[in-house]
């Protein structure tokens, strides 16, 4: 067991610091739930791919480098550590990308990834629906077959950055008779389709951060199908297990927000009665990042993804909500009007999204440590 | 002794209540409520601090916006003036800036009283920038202080009203947000059954439940006492319990309590913003600790 890196991925990590460090925005973009702040945010995504840094991990033909997990996990340390914008097309990269490995066509790789690699087409997630939220199996937008293709009904629902994506993905359930995960099929649609209606959703700070999205006989030919048709949900589990495991949240982030915090912590003379939380924040984060390389390591050797990333999920959403509350409350009444209670907001949304930590917690309990089975 | 809200106390509540669900802040004047301190000589009521916290337990709830914490608990502490009148009448609106634990001036563009509390001595302030607060109903202003125009009567009572009319509206933002967490779990189903079935969510909202409860009799204690002590510990006792009440309510009520259009967020974030107003629960704990 060692931590130690070998020259290449230091060599690889120090490329990519010195990138960053010279190729960031000069001043910080607006949101990126604006559409002022989607337009530069995806500006910044052709920058990066042009450097080829968008999508490290993919495949150069597709506009990556290849890059394994671990140089994956460094390239993320790096980009928060500088402060880079956040990634205004996470939803594709990070979890229509990996499903598209896994189940997508030659043709469906070809057609989409290299637009996805440079944000010239964003993707959002059509998973929730009004009465599907938690129990996403309880979905009822459909799919009928025409000629050639799809009619898709319904209405999805929090599909974050719905409102200025250009393209969605989501379960619809192709088989009218079917019931909770059987009958149901995996597509792709275009948002600016016929019959497609976007209504974006004021988030908490009064952006447009989510959106529904109403769909009235959407046609969607074949070959925006993933996977085969009546196998929606065993390719959705692959997704779901990326933005809970791995990639949606890696511990650069919090590495960079502990180490925020505790330079707000000794701007303000190293309070005694922060000291403990402060503390408690950087050692979570430390630990957080240690246990991704534990992952990171199984996954190299050719292990699984499993419900450990239950584990981890809870561990970060809670991480990220202590953290940003301890610089509130060490800023005291200046939080008020800060930035972090932007950051702060933000952090209440982990415990929800992605499995909120209720159905985390079951499922760790019932599936890592065997307890029986509950009604559900 | 008697521990408890009287009938009048009880009624009052109810009528405040009433007046809000109805027609929203406009009646609160007919109600009393901005002349609630304000001495009789000026046509005020005189009332009691515990008469303040039962009116902004309600203001909480109803998460009504304004500088009321300033105009009617914390005014009436600073000056011994003709200007409480106004105050009384509902037509005068005070914005109060006391470092550095109110160092933003709120509504300061609409106040016609305008102080800066710098010690025993009372100042004017100039409004500046616009900021923009956690709480999108929070309008809040720097203040650049001005010239001295006189001594405050009473700068630290002023202060131990305003956290104490302060902690009263942070029980009532808790209060709603478990009424309506609670509601809402009775109704939303998932897996076939109403989420209120599951323990996960019970254990979540029984939690709140007992933090509220208890942090209620401090409140009340330090309104009768208006003791340093007494106060902070209610700040401190009632702000993580409306913060719980915030954080679980926001859990509960999943992503459609992440939306501007529920009236849920406007809770949460007032919460935050007063967590850390008239004293933050640092500033409370070590009062606590220091009086004992
Ligand atoms: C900021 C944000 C961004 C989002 N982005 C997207 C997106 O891009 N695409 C998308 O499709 N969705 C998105 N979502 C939606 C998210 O996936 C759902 O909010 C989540 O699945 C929970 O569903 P719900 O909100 O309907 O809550 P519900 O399922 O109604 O849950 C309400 C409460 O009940 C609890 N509960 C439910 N069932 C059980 C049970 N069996 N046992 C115990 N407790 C239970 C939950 O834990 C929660 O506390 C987003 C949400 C947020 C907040």
């Amino acid at each position: 067991m060692d931590l130690d890196l070998d020259a290449a991925t230091i060599a690889f990590r120090d490329e990519a610091r010195d990138w960053l460090r010279s190729n960031l925005p000069d001043r910080r973009l607006a949101s990126f739930d604006t559409a002022e702040g989607f337009a530069e945010h995806r500006e910044w995504e052709a920058r990066l791919a042009d450097a080829r840094w968008s999508v490290v991990s993919w495949p150069s033909e597709f506009g990556g480098r290849d890059a394994s997990l671990l140089e994956w996990v460094l390239f993320e340390e790096e980009y928060y550590a500088a402060g880079a914008p956040l990634r205004v097309n996470q939803n594709g990269i990070f979890m229509l990308a990996p499903t598209l490995f896994s189940h997508g066509t030659e043709e469906q790789q070809r057609r989409i990834l290299p637009k996805m690699a440079r944000s010239e087409e964003v993707w959002a997630q059509a998973w929730s629906e009004p009465e599907a939220g938690s129990d996403i199996a309880a979905l009822r937008s459909t799919a009928t077959r025409t000629e050639g293709g799809w009619l898709l009904n319904g209405q999805k629902t929090w599909s974050s950055r719905a409102a200025f994506a250009d393209h969605a993905f989501g379960l619809f359930r192709s088989d009218p008779a079917s019931t909770r995960h059987k009958g149901l099929t995996y597509f792709m649609a275009d948002l600016r389709a016929d019959g497609v209606t976007v209504r974006p959703i004021p988030q908490l700070d009064g952006e447009p951060g989510f959106a529904e999205i109403f769909f009235d006989d959407v046609f969607v030919s074949d070959v925006d199908v993933i996977g085969a048709v009546g196998e929606g949900w065993k390719v959705a589990m692959t997704t779901a297990n990326n933005e809970r495991g791995l990639s949606l949240r890696s511990p650069g982030r919090f590495l960079a927000a502990a180490d925020r915090l505790v330079d707000e912590w000794s701007r303000h003379g190293r309070p005694r009665e922060f000291a403990d939380r402060v503390a408690d924040a950087w050692i979570g984060a430390r630990a957080y990042q240690l246990y991704t390389f534990g992952t990171v390591t199984r996954l190299a050797e050719g292990g699984q993804l499993g419900p450990e990333s239950s584990v981890n999920k809870l561990f970060w959403s809670h991480l990220d909500v202590a953290l940003h509350e301890t610089a509130l409350d060490l800023l005291g009444p200046e939080s008020e009007v800060d930035d972090w209670s932007g950051g702060w907001l933000f952090s209440l949304a982990g415990p929800i999204y992605g499995g909120t930590d209720q159905i985390q917690r079951t499922t760790v309990a019932e599936r890592l440590l065997g307890l029986p089975r509950g009604d559900r | 002794m008697r521990f408890t809200l009287s009938q009048e106390q009880l009624d009052f509540a109810a009528s405040i209540d009433a007046c809000l669900t109805d027609t929203g802040p406009k009646g609160l004047a007919e109600l009393g409520v901005p002349a609630l301190l304000v001495p009789e000589r000026f046509d005020g009521l005189g009332a009691e601090p515990i008469d303040l916290v039962v009116a902004f337990d309600q203001l909480g709830y109803h998460a009504v916006p304004g500088p009321w914490v300033d105009t009617v608990a914390v005014l009436p502490a600073l000056l011994d003036d003709e200007i409480l009148a106004g105050v009384a009448a509902g037509e005068t609106l005070a914005s109060i800036v006391y470092r550095p634990h109110v160092p933003y001036a709120l509504d300061a563009d609409n106040a016609e009283a305008k102080l800066f509390v710098d010690g025993d001595d009372l100042r004017t302030f100039t409004a500046g920038r616009l900021l923009s607060s956690v709480d999108k109903a929070r309008r809040l202003f720097e203040a650049e202080p001005g010239e001295v125009i006189g001594k405050a009567a009473d700068a630290a009572r002023a202060f131990e009203l305003g956290a104490l009319a302060t902690t009263a509206q942070l029980l009532g933002l808790g209060r709603w947000l478990l009424d309506n967490s609670v509601a809402y779990a009775k109704q939303r189903k998932q897996y076939g059954r109403e989420i209120g079935q599951y323990q996960a969510i019970k254990h979540l909202l029984a939690d709140v439940v007992t933090r509220l409860e208890l942090a209620k009799p401090l409140l009340y204690a330090a309104a009768l006492s208006l003791r340093p002590r007494d106060v902070s510990a209610a700040k401190v006792a009632v702000a993580d319990a409306a913060y719980s009440a915030a954080r679980t309510g926001l859990q509960v009520h999943g992503a459609i309590g992440y939306t501007a259009e529920h009236p849920l967020g406007a809770r949460l974030t007032k919460a935050r913003a007063l967590i850390t107003a008239w004293g933050t629960q640092g500033f409370h704990r070590t009062r606590v600790l220091e009086s004992l």
